[in-house]
This record gives structure tokens, sequence and C-alpha cells, in this order.
């Protein structure tokens, strides 16, 4: 039998084939250090699933006082934190964030509707251009500069977000401000657009991946029946990825809602009940990073920017659960016309 | 409609797509243009190598860019291994259909849609609070706290799970375009699936790994809420002289710099240095990573 000059000893089972009983033993020995990295790799990859179930458990742990103890639960519950409250005789009932002052006021509904102005501008600014960008890239631009437009969308996604912040908060906010007349220089709109930045390549690329995957005789078939390419592009191709858009769109979401620094920079942290976009706001993140600094360790307060944190896990995880079902649905679209 | 009309109609909605994609291109110009012109001036050696002094007023950045560079570093020997043993698992090990190589694929997705701010409570909640104060009472003199306070190795650790996906998704990338052939092969000659791994596969995906890597540290260098409770601190000339003590960050300077500055005027050409520093850094990675995959991928298209 010929060996390959190049093989180490200890891989030479084949060799020592011929030398009576060291074969077996050899052989077995061989089977359980492949028994045992194989063992050893699956425990290692179990560490993603571990890390998900320990950030919720750990997360939620720090919240739990607002349930279980008494002394959490004399400055506020779940009633107090989601219903209007009268805070003075006499006055309509309100609601209000306000945690550091003799009655501490913990409303949710402010940084609700903080953080769904902010949203509410960075998606209607970056799903129209996001999806835009990749029908333009998928369908319209030629081989070359495709090449170049994706990694260049995908260096903004590069950008540490608080250089965007940073950016918004020097740069942006005068010009906006200029363009526009806004009272506060720190607004939704301005952390909406700044936030744009960083959700436009999310949405780009999930978007690109979505088209590039519909199978060439779509856009053929098409062709061939006189359609332009536009008309191919926006009737054909676009509607048959549209679960996959869906998808970037609602990754888009999640991202916009649990982005921090930008909104921390540029968005005034004013948690103020209004539905003007020119008003200050306050986020959900940017209120953990913002006063987290500063709260007594087990208090209240405490305890309810953790359950802040729980809410934004949560609403994350229902966003990611239905952007992979509509993946999932792409897919089996997309595989069940190839066949 | 005319022919005439719907191509005329069709150029329109064409050139919009077009304006969409070049909107973005320059949004990323205007940042680089404004944080090259208002920073590159300002850099020195000297702003390279000194410590903050006056306040944050004057000097330089380097107990922040030598933190950074600790941080990160601690973060990649953490992240490293478990990330490509993960997509090893699911490319090479796991069967077809299988149960576990699912959930794992959904945990890994989920985690990379956890908010960072998020990461930053699990840091304080898990690593500070449960693993440090753990410590503490087993090793520690009763009374004084070692282990269970912000501290480089705890920031490290919760960036190394905020960047476990980029690890695995690029990993798993790399794995995917070493052709089927090679693997056969391999264990076609009398190689065991583990030596064909260590000899064949990972050899091949090694430039795929590095981009992992390399993506990796640029998004753990660049991240700073996670790092807000778990071990950043606000001023700290003297550098850390160990795992356990706190440091300072660049990204984290830059928003104290932006936000905290008694003086907005006079801290503006120092923000402008940190930020072109923090920028170029990051920058310099994505590019690098963005190159090498390119490579990866039009040698993985040749192959096939």
């Amino acid at each position: 039998m010929i060996e390959p000059a190049s093989v180490p000893p200890d891989t030479t089972a084949a060799a020592a084939a011929g030398e009576g009983d060291r074969p077996l033993l050899a052989i077995r020995r061989r089977q359980l250090r492949e028994t045992a990295i194989e063992v050893a790799v699956t425990a290692v990859a179990l560490t993603g699933i571990a890390a998900v179930v320990l950030i919720f458990v750990f997360v939620g742990r720090e919240a739990l006082p607002l349930f279980t103890s008494e002394e959490a639960r004399q400055e506020t519950d779940l009633a107090r934190m989601f219903l209007a409250q009268t805070w003075r005789e006499g006055r309509a009932a309100t609601f209000t964030w306000q945690p550091v002052s003799d009655v501490p006021k913990y409303s949710m509904i402010p940084l609700f509707v903080g953080t769904l102005k902010v949203t509410f501008v960075a998606m209607a600014v970056a799903a129209p251009v996001g999806i835009a960008a990749a029908v333009f890239a998928s369908e319209f631009a030629p081989r070359r500069l495709r090449e170049v437009l994706k990694p260049t969308i995908e260096l903004l996604a590069g950008i540490p977000s608080v250089v965007i912040g940073f950016f918004a908060l020097l740069v942006m906010a005068t010009f906006l401000q200029d363009t526009f007349g806004f009272s506060f220089r720190l607004n939704a709109v301005v952390a909406g657009v700044a936030l744009a930045l960083t959700v436009v390549p999310v949405i780009f690329t999930v978007s690109e991946d979505a088209l590039t995957a519909v199978p060439r005789a779509y856009r053929e078939a098409s062709l061939a029946l006189g359609a332009t390419r536009w008309e191919t592009a926006f009737r054909v191709v676009l509607p048959a990825a549209a679960p996959g858009v869906l998808a970037a769109v609602v990754l888009g979401f999640g991202r916009s809602i649990g982005e921090t620094m930008i909104v921390l920079m540029a968005s005034g942290n004013a948690a103020i009940t209004s539905l003007s976009l020119g008003d200050s706001v306050r986020t959900l993140p940017a209120t953990i990073a913002a006063e987290m600094g500063e709260v007594v360790f087990g208090g209240a307060h405490y305890s309810v920017l953790f359950f802040i944190g729980v809410e934004l896990f949560l609403f994350t995880f229902v966003l990611n659960t239905l952007a992979t079902t509509f993946v999932r649905r792409l897919v089996r679209r997309m595989s069940g016309t190839a066949a | 409609m005319s022919v005439a009309t719907r191509k005329a109609a069709g150029a329109g909605l064409s050139a919009i797509t077009g304006a969409a994609a070049l909107v973005v291109v320059l949004m990323l110009a205007i940042i680089l243009v404004d944080v090259v012109r208002g920073g590159a001036a300002r850099v020195s050696w000297e702003f390279l190598s000194a410590a903050p002094e006056e306040g944050m007023m004057a000097g330089g950045i380097f107990p922040a860019i030598y933190g950074t560079f600790v941080m990160t570093l601690m973060m990649t020997v953490a992240v490293l291994p478990v990330g490509v043993l993960t997509a090893v698992y699911l490319h090479e090990y796991a069967p077809p259909a299988s149960r576990m190589a699912a959930a794992v694929r959904v945990a890994v997705a989920n985690l990379a849609g956890v908010p960072s701010i998020v990461f930053g409570l699990f840091g304080l909640g898990f690593f500070i609070q449960f693993v440090g104060a753990g410590l503490d009472g087993a090793f520690s003199e009763p009374g004084t706290i070692t282990y269970g306070k912000p501290a480089l190795i705890w920031a490290a650790l919760t960036l190394a799970i905020l960047t476990l996906p980029v690890v695995i998704v690029a990993t798993e990338e790399a794995l995917r375009a070493v052709p089927r052939e090679h693997r056969d092969a391999s264990l076609a000659l009398g190689a065991t699936r583990s030596q064909t791994l260590g000899r064949v596969i990972l050899p091949q995906a090694l430039p795929g790994i590095l981009t992992g890597a390399i993506l990796a540290v640029a998004r753990g260098a660049g991240e700073v809420a996670p790092i807000l409770f778990t071990g950043v601190a606000y001023f700290l000339p003297d550098l850390p002289d160990g795992p356990w003590s706190q440091f300072m960050h660049l990204g984290y300077h830059v928003y104290v710099l932006a936000t905290q500055s008694p003086d907005v005027e006079a801290t503006r050409p120092l923000l402008y240095a940190t930020v072109f520093v923090l920028l170029a850094l990051t920058f310099a990675l994505n590019l690098v990573a963005i190159a090498i995959r390119t490579r990866t991928r039009q040698k993985a298209a040749a192959g096939h």
C-alpha cells in the first residue's frame, strides 16, 4: 500500500492495520477522540441559546422587585406605569415620567410616545430610501456600480452609533432647525433622521438579498410578455420579494426601537407626551442609559429601568420572530417555483 | 398607455431609485468629509500619546485608545473560539434537519436583534451583580468588593456576547464557500472528521473567519451603550492595571465630550479629533473586512 509522505504518524491508522492487536485499540481511541470533539463542539454551540435565555432571566431578575417587593410596590406598580394618574387633588390625570422627585412618577407612556415618534420619523425616511436603493442595486444598476454600491452602504452600517449621534448633535440639528424652524433644537425629527442613517443599511441589505433571490425566470417571462424594465421591477420582482422586503422593514423597526446612543445625544431627552414631532423626546433606551448612573442599586427606580429593558427585549424578540417567519415564507415561495 | 409614455414613466421611476441610492452614499460622504475636515488637522502625536488634561479641555486621548484596544482584544479572545465552533457545529456537525441547530439559529438571530442597551443591563445584572458578587462572596474579604463592580473584563465579556452573531454568520459563510469535494476527498483518504476540519476546512475558511473577527472588533470598538454600566470610566488618566479595573473608551469619550462639556466651543476641536480617530479605526477595520470578503466571494463563485 502506498503511504502519502506527508501524513503524520498518529493518523496512519491504515498503516497500523497490518500490525496485529494495536489497530483495534488505535481505531477505538480515534473514535473516542472524534466523539469527544463532536460533543465539545456541540456544547459550545449551546452558548448562543444560553446567552438569550440568560439575558432574559437576568434582566428580568433585577426587574422582579416591582412585583414582589413591598418597598418597590409602594413607589410604583403596573397600573401606575401604564394608566393616567392624578398626582394632585382636583387636577386632571396625567402620564408623567419624573423618577427623581418627592413623589416619584414612573409613567411609561411618555417614553412609549417618544420612542414611537422617533421610530416613526426614522422609518418614514429609511424604509422608502432603503427599499428604493435596494431596487436600484438589484434591478437597474450596472454590475460594476452594484459592486461598489453594496460595500459602500455596508460601510455606513460600520459607523459607530456614537459618531452618528455626534454628527446629529453638532451638524444635523442646526441644519434641520434652520430649514424647518423648530423651536427646540433637539427633537424627534433630528433623532429620527439620524436614526434613519443606521436603519437604511439594515433595510437595504435585507431587501437586496430578497430581490436577488427572485429567480431570473420571473424577469425573463415578464420582459418576454412585453413589460418594460421598471414594470418588471415594480410589478413582478418587488411583489415576489415582498415577504423579504417586509422582513427588512420589521428588522429596521426593531433596530430603531432599540438604538440608544443616537437618541440619547440628539433627541433632547425631555419626557413629554405630545404628538408634535418638533418637541424634544425621551425614548425607552435613552432613559435607561441616562438614568442608570444615578439610581440607588436595588431601589424602585433601578427596577423600573430593568423593566424597560425587559420590554425592549420582548419587543425586539417579537419583531425578530416576525421577520424570520416572513423570510421563511419567501424562501418557501421561491423554492416552490424553482421546482 | 403608449410605449413611449410607459418608457418615460419607467425612466423616471428608475431615476428615483437611483437618487435614493445616491442620497445614502452622499450622507456617508458628508459625514466623512465633516469629520475629516474638523478633526484631521488636530490629530498629532501628542494628541494620540498624552492623557487628557484640564478637565478634558486639553491634552490627548491615549488612555481612551489604550482602553479601547485592551478591551477589544479581551473581547476577541473570548468571542472568537465560541463563535467559530458554533459555526462549525451548525455547518459541519449538526445532522440535517437537526432541532438543536434550528434552535441555535433562532437564538443567534434573536441575539443579533437585542438592543445594545439591553446587553448593558445584562452585563450589570449577570456579570457584575451575579458572577462578580458571587466571586466576592467566595474570595474577597468580607466588606470589600473586588469583582462585583464595573471592570474591563465585564465590559469585554458583555461585548463578546453582543458580537457573537457577527462571528458566527461570517464563519458560516466562509464554511459554506469550502467546496464539498474537498471534504469528500479528505474523508475518502481516511482522515477523520476532526482532521478534515482542522487541516482542510478551517485553513480554507480562514479569510472568512478573519473577516468575522475584524467585523466583531470594529463593532466592539464602536459600541458604547453596553459598556456604560459595565466598565467604562468618565475620566481616568492612569491606564487600567488589570482586568478588574475600569478603563476609558474612545466611543464613550466622544459621548462625554459631545454632551457633558461645560464649554462646547472650546471642546469642539478635541471632540472632532477624537471622532476622527474612532472613525478612522472602525473604518479601516471595516474596509479590510469588506476587501477580504469580496475576494473570498469571488473565489467561491469561481470555484463552483
